[in-house]
């Protein structure tokens, strides 16, 4: 717990952040509407006696009130997603349209890849990448059950992501040279996963920190410049820590070509907008159209999301 | 990535047995260009238009489909196929280059390149809801064991031996399936995967990453 005290001096009721950061985390199911309305797979788990609860902010999305998600029918028929409430968030900010070219970068194990498809109703193109080989499969199982058939999995370092396997540079009429949209669901320090893993801080230093900092930063500079000018990149972590978070933008919105657009979280689900001071450091004040996500707002796990326009 | 990680159903067509894989048909000696199974080929429209030996056809694979499950051929008109590992065939929603060097491209839809080609749980979860030939309808109790990987005694089906889409009765209006099976009874089913129908027996292919006890 000791590393969140950091946050005291961002939240005036902190005492309530902590409590929350000790609850254990509500089971959580996103509806695939790929394979299922989400009226049919609520009265299927209706049918299945599964008690649920659809949150404030989104028809399907459901609290399950008890046991996990795998052990239904609807489950098994790819109609449900196991995805923590707060990460349906970085996928709705990116707005994806069915028809694009869609990157995330970040991808596996696939909750937010899977609802980008879900989006895009599987038409268009969705390239996948992770640079951890073992995690990509897990991504492919999770697509392929939910039944999703536009998407391209890519095991690259995101920081030099290339599109030579795509063709690009070539005179081929499928290749592909830059992406509509892009999420860069970054690696991070994690501090928001504490009520999932109540030992998520046991590893954390500030050197971490300043270590995943860097590839933060190549991941988003990477996306920026792989997205038509005029595209949208996502950026979001599961974490707390204004280093990875805001300085980070604030970064970005230096040396790329890129732009914070303001972007309203749904309808019921607060959020708190970015810092623009931390630690004596300033950052662009744009920052603050970005969402701070903390537990006790809406009873969820911490998160952080931004939502950029690529102006050249 | 290797094409053994347990999320491979198709891989789970060798531990059947009964059904031979053997014949992997490379062609003869002349050097002809072979499958690599480190990249995506898209499959060729027709037999002319055929370079490597022995790789499946968009048309003779439309035509597999509709012919063994009654899935109408417009099913498939937003999809390209490619091969990639010898006779593992994927459907995408999206046409790139070919070849494409990737770890996965769309959803493996089944395995060629043997006697009996073999859909995957994951296809006929997705596409089957159009089938109208070779589902077998189970009740509750069959499903279940269905789902948790048993082979089940069936004798009342009396319809081809070989691959079938187990299906079954969940509650919940369907959009998707409103098309009435021959084999069904009254009612929406929807399909819980792929079954290997032998000498009586409904043997389950669900992949072990996918089974589960719901009972
Ligand atoms: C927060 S997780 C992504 C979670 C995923 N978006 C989801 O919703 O299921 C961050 C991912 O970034 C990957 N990663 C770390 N460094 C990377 C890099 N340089 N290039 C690409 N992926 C990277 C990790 O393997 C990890 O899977």
């Amino acid at each position: 717990m000791q590393p969140l005290e950091r946050y005291a001096s961002l939240l005036a009721d902190y005492d309530a952040f902590q409590a929350a950061c000790e609850r254990p985390l509500p089971s959580v199911v996103r509806v695939n509407t790929l394979k299922a309305s989400i009226e049919r797979a609520r009265d299927a788990l209706d049918a299945a006696s599964v008690a649920y609860e659809a949150t404030d902010w989104h028809p399907g999305v459901l609290r399950l009130e008890e046991r996990g998600p795998g052990t239904s029918w609807p489950y098994f028929h790819g109609w449900l997603h196991g995805q923590e409430e707060v990460s349906a968030l970085p996928a709705l900010a990116l707005d994806p349209q069915p028809g694009e070219v869609v990157w995330d970068a970040c991808a596996a194990p696939g909750s937010k890849t899977t609802q980008i498809a879900d989006l895009m109703d599987d038409e268009g193109l969705l390239v996948g990448n992770d640079n951890n080989l073992g995690r990509l499969s897990a991504l492919r199982h999770n697509a392929e059950r939910l039944g999703i058939t536009n998407l391209a999995v890519t095991n690259q370092d995101a920081r030099n992501f290339s599109f030579k396997p795509f063709g690009d540079r070539s005179e081929d009429e499928k290749r592909i040279e830059a992406f509509d949209r892009a999420l860069v669901d970054a690696p991070c320090s994690c501090e928001g996963t504490i009520r999932k893993n109540p030992d998520a801080l046991e590893r954390w230093s500030m050197d971490h920190i300043k270590g995943i900092v860097g590839i933060q930063k190549g991941i988003l500079r990477r996306a920026i410049q792989a997205t038509r000018p005029g595209g949208t990149v996502v950026y979001s972590t599961c974490t707390f820590a204004p280093e990875e978070n805001e300085a980070v933008l604030d970064h970005a919105l230096e040396e790329a070509d890129c732009e914070i657009r303001e972007w309203d979280a749904p309808e019921g689900f607060e959020t708190d907008p970015g810092v623009t001071e931390w630690n004596g450091e300033e950052y662009d004040p744009a920052v603050e159209l970005a969402h701070r996500v903390y537990p006790h707002r809406n009873d969820t796990g911490g998160f952080f999301c931004a939502k950029l326009e690529v102006t050249a | 990535m290797s094409d053994g990680d347990a999320s491979d159903d198709l891989t789970d067509a060798e531990a059947v047995d009964g059904v031979s894989d053997a014949d992997a048909g490379t062609g003869d000696t002349a050097d002809p260009p072979e499958n690599d199974g480190q990249r995506f080929d898209r499959l060729p429209a027709t037999a002319d238009e055929r370079v490597v030996p022995g790789r499946p056809t968009r048309e003779e694979l439309l035509e597999w489909w509709e012919q063994r499950y009654g899935i109408p051929p417009e099913t498939w008109d937003g999809h390209t196929f490619w091969e990639k590992g010898n006779g593992k065939l994927w459907a995408f929603a999206a046409d790139v280059v070919s070849p494409i060097p990737v770890e996965g491209l769309g959803l493996r839809i089944l395995r060629a390149r043997q006697e009996h080609w073999k859909p995957s749980t994951n296809a006929v979860q997705r596409f089957g809801t159009d089938a109208t030939r070779n589902v077998v309808v189970l009740d509750s109790e069959e499903a279940t064991r269905f789902a948790k990987g048993e082979d089940q005694e069936l004798p009342r089906w009396d319809g081809d031996w070989g691959y079938v889409i187990a299906a079954h009765e969940i509650a919940g209006d369907s959009e998707a399936s409103e098309t009435p099976r021959a084999t069904g009874e009254a009612g929406d089913v929807e399909p819980i995967g792929v079954g290997l129908y032998l000498h009586g027996e409904l043997r389950s292919t669900v992949p072990k990453g996918r089974r589960e006890d719901l009972s």
